[in-house]
């Protein structure tokens, strides 16, 4: 495994702060960004502030030297500075799941983690799933059973999925509802979702690959 | 009545807009007889993205240079802004710019009504708690939101009323200048009540409460806004970028041609996105100022308390029938809650139009509180009038010793009562109660004796429809290309509904090609075609049509070239699976060999929908039956078995259309036994700030034996298509039916939602004894 830094220049330049409370109308804008959508990049660090403190995360079986400051939880290192969206922060405090993970193979709520306890510690996100664009036997089933509908729980549903997979390869319907039940789906799709889960077990048991 | 689309600037209701009339280049195809791909369960087309993450939210856009923002909002539920310091603020790291009450874009109008505008974008009387006050762009959001707990702004409260019945009063404090009540009630008549009722058999009267009930849909509202050379193009997390659109130029005085309202993938909205928001304005203000692109993501805390709820509502029913169990008469009325700014509060549209009933009067109020305002939300009204009809439907059936079933099926109208007497295109009431009921082994499960212990169950029905059949206009685009792979180009929204996919396979079934072969182009004000908002369960119904006739106007183009080309008659000609059929010929010519099509390389087709036929109403109808388990020791409710038997027309897609159901099965649960927005009356503050507070059902409450049961009356007037819509009518009746199982478990009723744990309690004391 490699290890790529996703660390900026580190830098102390502040951005000067313009316009105060002016009305000027800015036409010429930084960048003229049309057309495709643009998911959060992994650019270059903003300034390190004298608060930010130096880890190193373990993310997807990848090693990443991060400047990050000691409150930062782990779904914003995930997002703001690594440009990984899938974990998706749906409260932002430990209430719908959105933002699950595994860490050393257990669910987690990435937005109850600080990133700081996360060193040491192997993270699994929904973009260490798929082998490329070939997706897990979990992600097919929950496309095939239809277990989403507007999809933004739907990151940190698979990824509880694969968690209680994990500790309970044969889980039983109770099992399966229990396992979930720290993922809220506003959608309601809860019905398509025990069947994607069952089904995955089903086809992991069989040999169907993970 | 029907559904108003909420724009902030758009004042006129979509009545007056169904004056307009329809364009009249519409496209008017033969309804379908068989499909092969439409109605099939096909994954979604975008199925990919969303569990593997790569799917772009607006909630996960990130622009190069984007700025942050962080709202500052009253903390009082009605108060003054006397003064707003920002100098420390404005000290720390990362601060780009303040807006307060103090700028002269804080002054911008909102809520334009005909009296004047209510509001301004930044309002010095904040009139609920979470009312927008100052806002920050910085460089984190981190930043952003230290920067927004730095600003001290003083306040002299003002007294205030968030109990709905109290704001009725004379007395109570005004939330506005005009009083809080903006407009008399409203009456809807028929016939004669008190005469009616004089020859009833039967009488049932009851009061009944239902919450104040939040969207909460999982992402959070979200925008991102940035100028280019005085045009604004926002990225926003919206059920409609037209509506949107049309707001932002309004309130920015830019043509429409100048604003851009985007939204890619979009995490669920209920009704709470239709319309514009504050937190959009805000990012294109500071993104004008600040001449970068700004993200304005509201916290979950604020999704809570200020973008939208179901309003509370008061309803009062008295109903009655003849031994027969024929309805005579209907009377009653509801009050419901707005928020501290207008909406729509009730509906009475159930009790008007539902039942064959001759002698009908309904009286709807709303009235202003100190809370967040009332946005559209899932079938706005109707979950709350079914909340009672069908309780005391109920009630009314026990006292005629009647099923239940069998008095729903005795009053069956063909007709719209509402709508001068026109009759429906079709309605699967009766089939939704009998095949529901057949489903569900209702003749048995009503008949069981009483369980003994502590572990009751009971069964209930309700029934229901939805009384919009959709706004007048939409556009589609398809483009084929020399390969016969196919762009359909469409301005609706997927709101989690599963459009993309629908359209794909309409596109598939018209012009004969493999689904995985149409690429879907959506929801962009710039590029893509006209849509109304994804609301009022109106997407499909409204577009598929369109679409369908942009697929047949290119098929129309195909088979010309194609026939001209091979030197056949265009009516020997048809298409399948990506080629050309000619008729009494085995062989098939693929589209990719047509010479005709590589020298144009694309054919355009363009689509319109049509007109809803003339003199008929065509609206989706639906009947729940629940089986509960309740614990009369804990007062717990389990919801154990459901059936939902649906009439929305044809079904589009067997997998999205059971997954709506579903979803709205869900919501109806949430509805009936877990939700409820508590506010303090003592403070004016939210009490159930959170997903804790506030629960939303979760993979425990959800039945596991959940059965659809799809009545498609094979609608050959409603549209082109033959589909209704469906994603209202699939919740209105599930809590009904939920409230009518628990008081045939535990044999009491329970009059106000949600049915609590105490709410059964009292509810066996007040029945003597468990």
């Amino acid at each position: 495994m490699s290890d790529r830094s996703h660390r900026g220049p580190g830098d102390d330049q502040r951005v000067s702060r313009r316009g105060f409370l002016t009305t000027a109308a800015t036409s010429a804008a930084a960048a003229a960004v049309v057309g495709a959508a643009v998911p959060a990049a992994a650019e270059p660090m903003r300034k390190a502030d004298s608060e930010t403190t130096h880890i190193v995360l373990n993310v997807n079986g990848r090693n990443y030297r991060l400047a990050v400051e000691p409150r930062e939880t782990l779904i914003a290192v995930l997002r703001e500075r690594m440009g990984l969206i899938g974990a998706k922060p749906g409260c932002e405090r430990g209430e719908c799941g959105a933002c699950t993970v595994l860490i050393d193979g257990t669910t987690r709520y990435s937005c109850m983690t600080l990133a700081v306890e996360a060193q040491g510690r192997a993270i699994t996100t929904i973009e260490g799933l798929a082998q490329g664009e070939e997706l897990s036997t979990l992600q097919q089933a929950f496309i095939h059973e239809d277990g989403f509908q507007c999809g933004f729980c739907t990151p940190g549903q698979v990824m509880a999925a694969e968690g209680l997979l994990r500790k309970n390869a044969s889980p039983s319907m109770d099992d399966i509802r229990l396992g979930m039940s720290g993922n809220l789906c506003r959608c309601g799709a809860y019905g398509h979702i025990f069947k994607a889960v069952q089904k995955a077990a089903a086809t992991r048991k069989s040999g169907g690959g993970l | 009545m029907t559904m108003r689309e909420p724009n902030i600037y758009r004042t006129e209701s979509l009545d007056a807009w169904e004056a307009l009339g329809y364009a009249p280049d519409v496209s008017d195809l033969p309804p379908w007889d068989k499909t092969t791909i439409v109605g099939a369960g096909v994954p979604r087309i975008d199925g990919h993205d969303r569990v593997s993450g790569t799917a772009v939210y607006t909630r996960d856009l990130a622009l190069p240079g984007m700025l942050h923002c962080a709202i500052v909002r009253s903390p009082h539920a009605h108060a003054r802004v006397k003064r707003v310091d920002i100098n420390a603020a404005k000290a720390m790291p990362g601060v780009h710019a303040i807006l307060t009450t103090d700028s002269p874009e804080a002054k911008m109008p909102w809520i334009l009504t005909g009296q004047g505008p209510m509001s301004q974008l930044l309002d010095p009387h904040c009139r609920y708690e979470g009312e927008e006050v100052a806002a920050v762009a910085a460089d984190t959001p981190l930043q952003a939101a230290d920067a927004a707990r730095a600003i001290v702004v003083e306040y002299e409260k003002l007294p205030m009323v968030v109990d709905y019945e109290a704001a009725v009063k004379p007395d109570a404090p005004k939330v506005h200048e005009r009083g809080n009540q903006l407009a008399p009630p409203r009456t809807s008549q028929r016939g004669d009540v008190e005469k009616a009722f004089a020859t009833a058999d039967a009488v049932v009267e009851h009061t009944f409460h239902t919450p104040c009930e939040l969207h909460v849909p999982l992402e959070v509202h979200c925008s991102v806004a940035q100028w280019d050379s005085g045009n604004l193009a926002v990225w926003d997390s919206t059920q409609g970028v037209y509506a949107v659109r049309d707001s932002l130029a309004v309130a920015f005085k830019l043509p429409l041609s100048a604003v851009r309202v985007t939204s890619p993938f979009m995490g669920g909205g209920f009704g709470a996105k239709l319309e514009l928001g504050k937190y959009t304005v805000i990012a294109a203000v500071l993104a004008r100022q600040t001449g970068r692109a700004v993200k304005c993501a509201l916290t979950r805390e604020e999704s809570l308390r200020c973008v939208g709820n179901r309003p509370a509502n008061t309803l009062k029913l008295k109903i009655g029938a003849r031994k027969d169990g024929t309805l005579v008469a209907i009377d009653g009325s509801i009050l419901g809650a707005m928020g501290a700014y207008p909406s729509g509060a009730t509906s009475s549209y159930l009790m008007l139009d539902l039942y064959t009933c001759p002698n009908v009067r309904m009286v709807d109020s709303s009235v202003l509180i100190n809370a967040g305002q009332a946005r559209a939300f899932r079938a706005p009204g109707y979950p709350q009038a079914a909340w009672a009809l069908e309780q005391v439907m109920d009630e009314l059936a026990a006292k005629l010793r009647m099923d239940p079933v069998e008095l729903r099926l005795k009053n069956i109208p063909t007709v719209s009562q509402l709508r001068n007497n026109q009759p429906y295109t079709s309605t699967g009431l009766a089939d939704c109660l009998r095949k529901g009921a057949e489903q569900f082994g209702w003749a048995e499960a009503s008949k069981r004796p009483a369980s003994k212990g502590h572990l009751r169950r009971g069964v209930g029905i309700a029934a229901g429809m939805w009384g919009s059949g959709g706004s007048p206009s939409a556009t589609a685009i398809a483009k084929l290309y020399p390969d016969g792979s196919v762009n359909l180009n469409s301005g609706a929204a997927d709101i989690g509904t599963g459009t993309k996919t629908v359209f794909a396979q309409v596109v598939a079934e018209e012009l004969g090609v493999p689904v995985e072969k149409v690429r879907i182009e959506h929801a962009d004000t710039a590029t893509t075609q006209y849509s109304p908002s994804s609301g009022g369960s109106q997407t499909i119904l409204v577009n598929t049509p369109a679409v369908r006739a942009a697929a047949a106007d290119v098929k129309n183009q195909l088979l010309a070239l194609a026939a001209e080309e091979l030197k056949k008659d265009v009516a020997s000609l048809s298409v399948s699976k990506g080629a050309i059929v000619i008729a009494g010929e085995d062989r098939t010519v693929p589209f990719a060999q047509l010479r005709s099509l590589a020298q144009r390389q694309q054919l355009v087709g363009v689509g319109r929908r049509a007109p809803h036929p003339p003199g008929k109403v065509a609206l989706p109808f639906a009947a729940h039956f629940a089986e509960v388990e309740v614990n009369t020791r804990t007062g717990e409710v389990r919801v154990v078995r459901f059936v939902a038997a649906q009439d929305s027309g044809r079904v589009m897609n067997a997998l999205t259309f059971e997954n709506q159901v579903l979803g709205g099965v869900a919501m109806g649960i949430g509805f009936g036994l877990t939700e409820n927005r508590v506010m303090d009356r003592v403070t004016g503050k939210l009490a159930s700030g959170s997903w804790h507070d506030y629960k939303v059902p979760t993979a425990m409450d959800f039945p596991v034996d959940f059965t659809l049961v799809a009545v498609d009356p094979h609608d050959k007037e409603c549209n082109s298509v033959g589909c209704k819509g469906l994603g209202e009518p699939a919740t209105i009746p599930a809590a009904a039916a939920i409230a009518n199982a628990v008081c045939d478990a535990i044999g009491a009723r329970v009059y106000d939602a949600p049915i609590t744990p105490a709410s059964i309690v009292a509810a066996l004391a007040s029945k003597g004894g468990r």
